[in-house]
């Protein structure tokens, strides 16, 4: 690893905000296969005690997709896209996302270290509604193999 | 679903799925990863893949699903999800997510979860946390 690679850890990237909308949730389920009437329909997830279509647990990767992006491009990291996986990914959940909620996720490149002679990139994201809860900390893990 | 007690060693209720020809298309233009590996069989081939392959955050999400199923089918239940991507998912075969509860305490369940394709993981030491 180079030493202006390594003297991105703790950089902390620009901030990114999505506006939630109905259709984009029920395009996202309907490719995952998510069926519950909350990710689809107004009434059935405000009878479910959502303030609107609720978008499902992994809707998280859509919004946070414009601030990750962004960190994994970084030019100080210089990583060749050719070359990366995605290794790893965790995600803890809070306040709910529905249609209507404006999101804004701020990602951090949180760490770089080689191992079996790979160079593993871990990226934090912490995003917010318009209320300033917190609705989701990822922290996302990418390996670049020897080019 | 099934009426599965939530404790420990108990087996969660499995969930399987076979993604069709388009879900790396359908995934790419809900999720806005449009990387060629997903959607290009010949770019995939071209870069030593076998074919176009499934998004790995595709697959995360079918075990997802299978978390939620296993909280009740409440989005809410779940709390945390960790997973490792190895292998490759492709389109055309069937994905089973199953599961095995480790802990439960206080309505907080942790579920050790993998997903497979023929035998072969493509999601592995997944731990999902449920509040139920």
């Amino acid at each position: 690893m180079e030493g202006t690679a390594s003297a991105s850890v703790g950089k902390t990237h620009r901030p990114f905000e999505y506006e939630v909308g109905r259709e984009k949730i029920r395009e996202y389920a309907n490719a995952v296969g998510e069926a519950n009437p909350v990710h689809h329909d107004p009434a059935a997830a405000r009878a479910a005690g959502f303030r609107n279509v609720a978008a499902p647990p992994m809707f998280c990767v859509v919004y946070s997709a414009g601030a990750m992006g962004p960190a994994i491009l970084d030019p100080e990291l210089g990583i060749n896209l050719m070359l990366m996986v995605h290794g790893s990914q965790e995600f803890e959940w809070g306040e709910p996302v529905v249609a209507g909620d404006v999101i804004t996720t701020q990602a951090t490149t949180k760490d770089i270290f080689e191992k079996n002679g790979m160079t593993f990139y871990v990226f934090e994201s912490e995003s917010k509604n318009q209320d300033g809860e917190t609705t989701v900390k990822g922290t996302w893990t990418n390996i670049v193999r020897a080019g | 679903m099934a009426d599965t007690k939530l404790e420990p060693g108990a087996a969660v209720p499995e969930l399987t799925v076979t993604p069709d020809k388009y879900v790396p298309h359908r995934y790419a233009g809900a999720s806005g990863d449009f990387n060629p590996i997903h959607i290009d069989a010949e770019f995939a081939k071209a870069v030593g893949l076998p074919q176009n392959i499934l998004h790995g955050l595709y697959s995360m999400a079918q075990v997802a699903r299978a978390a939620t199923q296993t909280g009740g089918g409440d989005p809410r239940s779940l709390k945390r999800l960790s997973v490792q991507f190895r292998g490759m998912g492709i389109p055309e075969q069937e994905i089973r997510v199953t599961g095995t509860v480790r802990e439960v305490r206080d309505g907080r369940v942790v579920v050790d979860t993998v997903a497979e394709q023929s035998g072969n993981q493509i999601v592995r030491n997944a731990e999902a946390e449920l509040y139920i």
